[in-house]
């Protein structure tokens, strides 16, 4: 990159400046900072409890932040008293345990955000639902109720019902943690397929070489710090931080690398 | 799949036959013994006389079914509001805003007094009180301040109910609609309350039975619905079978509601796929 004191700054889809996030007095963010690029896939890693869904949730302002600054296209999305939906609606979040509403089929699970959010018309949200869950493999669930599919079958309308919002921004807090193995690779052919499409994602994992084959940048969290950040070839072959080197061998020796 | 039984289904059959034959044998057993004994009692010649009188019966028996009538009008028209009111309150005190504060207590306030008053109470207090304030004949009408106590007591209850299912909604509900960009009234009313009701459906009907026969309390303030026709009755035949003949007559609208719900309750886990732990 060649900055010089004229160029413009360069565009960054999303940022975090200083953000730091407690509950109670337990810190969980210890004053992040981070940059995401349009198209960037960046990878969160670090031991249960080092601060990657809270991460995520503070971008989607499903918590609020205490301090610092979350920019989305420059603006500041985490000035407190700002009204958080119309953020939201560009940043899609895909969950750990799907969160999708049972009481409600699949394609109405699609459909409720353009619906609901964007006054998309029933017909055309259902056309566009309906192109989605084709996109995803789904079509012949269309009718059917959360309860009634596989989990790896459920995190993927998790995804279709987030991508049916057209989102700027896709946060995905573990989405295969929850799975049995048989069933994660169908989840991550999706995020595969996604980054083919230029999608920016953010994914917060402990499937290591999932995030070394897919990642522009890997962040290793410890105790609410970005302790180490890199493309995966540096993280994962030569860490630099002797934390990050203790985590990868303890994911290595439970087999998982 | 073979065509022989498994060994599973070979097992059950023996049970079911065996658990058919258990629970005939100890039905004939009970009902033959309160058959035999009960008329050995000393007082039993009088109750059958008092309670059991078929004359009695067939001669009240019309009047009684015309008076329950306005027991199930009162109902009908008081459970609308009942369920209006109790949604209002119970998402009054689901607000968090400080601005709706005194809102959030009168929720409070009105769910502790209503339900911690007989409504027996309420009746005779709604009833005899506010006519008392020198309302014009048209509104000074028992049923109406009848039905209205009504709609105080039950409101108080089944907002506590509406409350405890929208608690139940796990929070991760909420999280879901919300990354959506949805509000948070609108994931009120399109995510939470919908699975709140279907949690609650049990404990509604539970209320809406219990509604059914408090119906009868309005009686106390004037109208002559079923119980109060069952009093005058007795009194004029000095029988008891008038009460008898009324019990019937509730139970034939609570036990059909009751298996009612129990019904759609099991048509919407079939429906939904969620399996039931034998």
């Amino acid at each position: 990159m060649n900055d010089t004191a004229s160029a413009p700054v360069p565009a960054m889809k999303l940022s975090m400046r200083g953000v730091c996030k407690s509950f109670g007095s337990t810190v969980v963010l210890d004053g992040i900072d981070l940059d995401v690029a349009e198209g960037d896939v960046i990878t969160l890693i670090g031991a249960s409890g080092s601060g990657k869904s809270t991460l995520l949730r503070c971008l989607n302002l499903l918590e609020p932040t205490d301090d610092g600054q979350v920019l989305l296209d420059g603006v500041d999305i985490a000035e407190p008293g700002l009204d958080p939906d119309p953020i939201r609606r560009r940043i899609g979040m895909v969950f750990q345990s799907f969160n999708l509403f049972p009481h409600m089929s699949v394609i109405d699970n699609v459909t409720i955000g353009p619906r609901k959010v964007l006054g998309t018309d029933k017909s055309q949200a259902r056309r566009d639902g309906l192109e989605m869950l084709e996109r995803l493999g789904l079509t012949e669930r269309a009718e059917a109720y959360p309860d009634q599919l596989s989990g790896g079958q459920q995190q993927r309308v998790a995804i279709a019902r987030s991508l049916a919002m057209n989102p700027e921004v896709l946060l995905l807090d573990e989405i295969t943690s929850a799975l049995d193995p048989e069933l994660v690779g169908e989840v991550l052919d999706v995020v595969r397929n996604l980054k083919a499409a230029g999608m920016t994602m953010l994914f917060a994992t402990h499937e290591m070489a999932f995030a070394r084959e897919i990642s522009d940048r890997v962040c290793f969290l410890h105790r609410g710090r970005i302790l180490e950040e890199g493309p995966p070839s540096q993280i994962f072959e030569s860490p630099r931080e002797a934390r990050t080197q203790a985590f990868l061998q303890r994911v290595i020796d439970a087999g998982r690398l | 799949m073979p065509d022989r039984p498994t060994r599973r289904e070979r097992y059950e059959r023996a049970r079911r036959r065996r658990s058919v034959v258990v629970a005939a044998i100890s039905t004939i057993v009970v009902v033959g013994a309160l058959i035999v004994l009960i008329p050995l009692t000393p007082g039993w010649e009088r109750v059958r006389q008092a309670f059991f009188d078929g004359d009695v019966f067939i001669d009240t028996f019309p009047g009684l079914l015309d008076a329950f009538w306005l027991d199930v009008r009162i109902l009908l028209w008081s459970t609308p509001p009942i369920l209006v009111v109790s949604l209002l309150v119970a998402l009054a005190r689901n607000t968090r805003s400080p601005a709706l504060f005194p809102l959030r207590a009168f929720a409070v306030i009105y769910t502790d007094v209503l339900r911690g008053i007989p409504v027996i109470l309420l009746v005779f207090l709604i009833g005899f009180g506010v006519p008392a304030l020198g309302l014009s004949r048209e509104w000074a009408n028992p049923l109406i301040w009848g039905s209205v106590t009504l709609v105080l007591s039950y409101s108080a209850y089944t907002a506590e109910i509406i409350r405890a299912g929208i608690d139940a909604v796990h929070e991760s509900q909420r999280a879901g609609a919300r990354s959506l960009g949805m509000t948070s009234s609108q994931t009120m009313r399109t995510i939470v309350l919908p699975q709140a009701f279907r949690k609650i459906v049990p404990p509604l009907m539970n209320t809406f039975v219990s509604l059914q026969k408090d119906v009868a309390l309005v009686s106390l303030i004037g109208p002559v619905e079923i119980l109060r026709q069952a009093g005058i009755d007795k009194a004029t035949y000095a029988n008891f079978t008038p009460y008898v003949a009324a019990s019937l007559i509730f139970l034939a609208l609570t036990i059909p509601c009751t298996r009612l719900a129990d019904w759609a309750l099991a048509r919407q886990r079939a429906r939904t796929g969620a399996t039931t732990i034998a």
